[in-house]
């Protein structure tokens, strides 16, 4: 009987990244294979834990804001907008009517300045490298409006507890108007450059399907829900921030596979940009900031918000004891939840079909390990 | 029949082929020559912070409250002071702030009641030591001065 040496085993145990260029330097995939055969796959992760929740603390209620910025440093807004608003549940007080039109178009606007990211690196991971820099010009514009509004482009610390620091500047309603005005031109070049592309398509379509009742089962939300075909938005379910005021379509795929949700993505895009026409019209005057005490001390008691984030469900447990510091802070992060599909859309698919499956998970590393 | 010859003169990459070429010519060109062209940033850009002085005098404005060094989410700040015996009022006698740790939120300057410690438009902030990072209160009046390279 001849030795067995390792040339005779089938299956083989191979590390992707953390340094590999698609799981953005912070990600270990751990791959079974089979040849090229991918038969399972498990995340590592942690190698960007910041301990945000323990910070949360040991700090003031406002103190805090600008730490939630860089849990998904794409959406900064978003997370912003998520603490304030599980922190203003607490204090049963609202934003002012002025201060919640102004919170839905900025973070309409990040909702695009994400999908961007995510389509431009998503492309890039691909093999089309032409859209991630048309894609940066976009996001461009985008960043230097958060920049004139409140001081920084990609940490905004934009909202505070109880409404905004910042009024709109001057020029605010034209620089958006004329944003909205160019943009759908240029995702329609996006468009033109992949929708039809043979080489897109081919490596895009029939990858890593995910049927609507794998995403109940696994929690997943966000734009990889509804290209299963689920109808499902917090916006509209239940809505925050006066989201019911406006008109705006849930865009839903069929197959659940990646070329699915590169479409509800784009189509996602094109709704956001009617939202924030529809809302810069009706900026009402008034106070953009909720009579909130200089020392924010919530009665005790515990509030979950959750708010539809570009990348999914994103929701902020914050739990007091009525002193100055919450007793404790949950974040739960789109990205973490959807990340635990990785196995299952994986699974019988090829080894460059994992660097497609990672890059439609839209993953942001910051908030996995928070 | 029409897909079939689509296919075959490969009129999907044709497309995208022309979308970059028509941004070929030079006009659409959208990157910044950072240090020969230096970027103008938004007037409510949090950069440097720099403690205001009265321009007249030369007297600070800062009267030493504390309030930014209890604001700040990561205790950078250190503001220290003594009493003037003959005003009776408290004088600035040190400040420091360290910029290492700084991550730009502007809730200093939000709670400044005399808008004294204000971030500005200066954004170049590089040191050769970690000491340098640790601004005191002669640098933060002065606020950085960064090379200005001439091509």
């Amino acid at each position: 009987m001849p030795e067995t040496t390792f040339l005779d085993a089938t299956e083989l145990e191979l590390n992707m990244g953390p340094q590999h260029p698609s799981t953005h330097g912070v990600l270990r995939v751990i791959l079974k294979l089979d040849g090229e055969k991918v038969l399972g796959a498990e995340c590592v992760i942690g190698y960007l834990h910041r301990g945000v929740e323990k910070i949360g603390e040991n700090r003031t209620y406002q103190q805090f804001v600008p730490y939630v910025d860089r849990l998904d440093y794409c959406a900064a807004v978003s997370n912003g907008l998520g603490y304030c608003l599980a922190v203003e549940k607490l204090l049963n007080l609202e934003a002012p009517p002025r201060a919640q039109v102004v919170r839905v178009i900025v973070t309409e606007l990040n909702r695009i300045a994400s999908h961007l990211i995510w389509l431009g690196t998503h492309a890039l991971d691909i093999g089309a490298q032409t859209p991630l820099f048309y894609v940066m010009r976009e996001r461009e514009e985008v960043l230097n409006i958060f920049e004139r509004y409140c001081g920084a482009r990609l940490t905004t610390h934009a909202f505070r507890i109880g409404g905004l620091q910042y009024d709109l500047y001057d020029r605010f309603q034209e620089d958006v108007k004329a944003f909205c005005e160019m943009f759908p031109h240029k995702l329609d070049e996006y468009e033109e450059l992949l929708t039809g592309n043979r080489i897109w398509i081919g490596r895009l379509k029939g990858v890593g399907i995910l049927t609507a009742e794998d995403c109940k089962q696994y929690g997943v939300t966000g734009p990889l829900l509804r290209a299963a075909g689920v109808k499902w938005d917090l916006r509209k379910a239940q809505p925050y921030s006066g989201y019911e005021q406006y008109d705006f379509k849930i865009p839903t795929g069929e197959n659940g596979d990646t070329y699915d949700r590169y479409m509800v993505r784009v189509e996602e895009m094109r709704q956001a940009t009617r939202i924030i026409r529809q809302a810069v019209d009706r900026i009402p005057d008034g106070p953009i900031m909720a009579k909130v005490p200089k020392v924010i001390k919530p009665p005790v008691g515990e509030a979950y918000v959750s708010i539809e984030a570009p990348k999914g469900e994103l929701g902020y447990f914050v739990v007091s004891d009525g002193s100055t510091q919450p007793y404790r802070v949950r974040v739960r992060p789109p990205s973490f939840v959807n990340l635990q599909a990785l196995d299952r859309m994986a699974r019988g698919s090829l080894v460059a079909d994992v660097v497609a499956i990672i890059g439609t998970i839209d993953v942001v590393l910051g908030e996995v390990d928070r | 029949m029409r897909k079939l010859l689509r296919t075959i003169f490969m009129v999907d990459l044709i497309e995208g082929l022309w979308l970059t070429f028509r941004y070929q010519p030079p006009k659409y060109i959208y990157t910044e020559q950072y240090p020969a062209q230096r970027p103008k940033v938004a007037e409510r850009f949090r950069g440097a912070p720099r403690l205001n002085i009265n321009p007249e005098t030369g007297e600070t404005l800062c009267i030493a409250c504390n309030l930014c060094a209890l604001a700040c989410p990561e205790n950078l700040i250190v503001v220290s002071s003594e009493r003037n015996e003959q005003t009776r009022r408290k004088e600035l006698t040190a400040f420091t702030y360290d910029i290492s740790r700084c991550m730009f939120c502007g809730l200093c300057e939000d709670a400044c009641p005399v808008d004294a410690l204000e971030l500005t438009q200066d954004f170049e902030l590089a040191s050769y030591s970690r000491e340098g990072a640790i601004w005191d209160r002669q640098m933060l009046e002065e606020g950085p001065e960064p090379t200005q390279y001439k091509y």
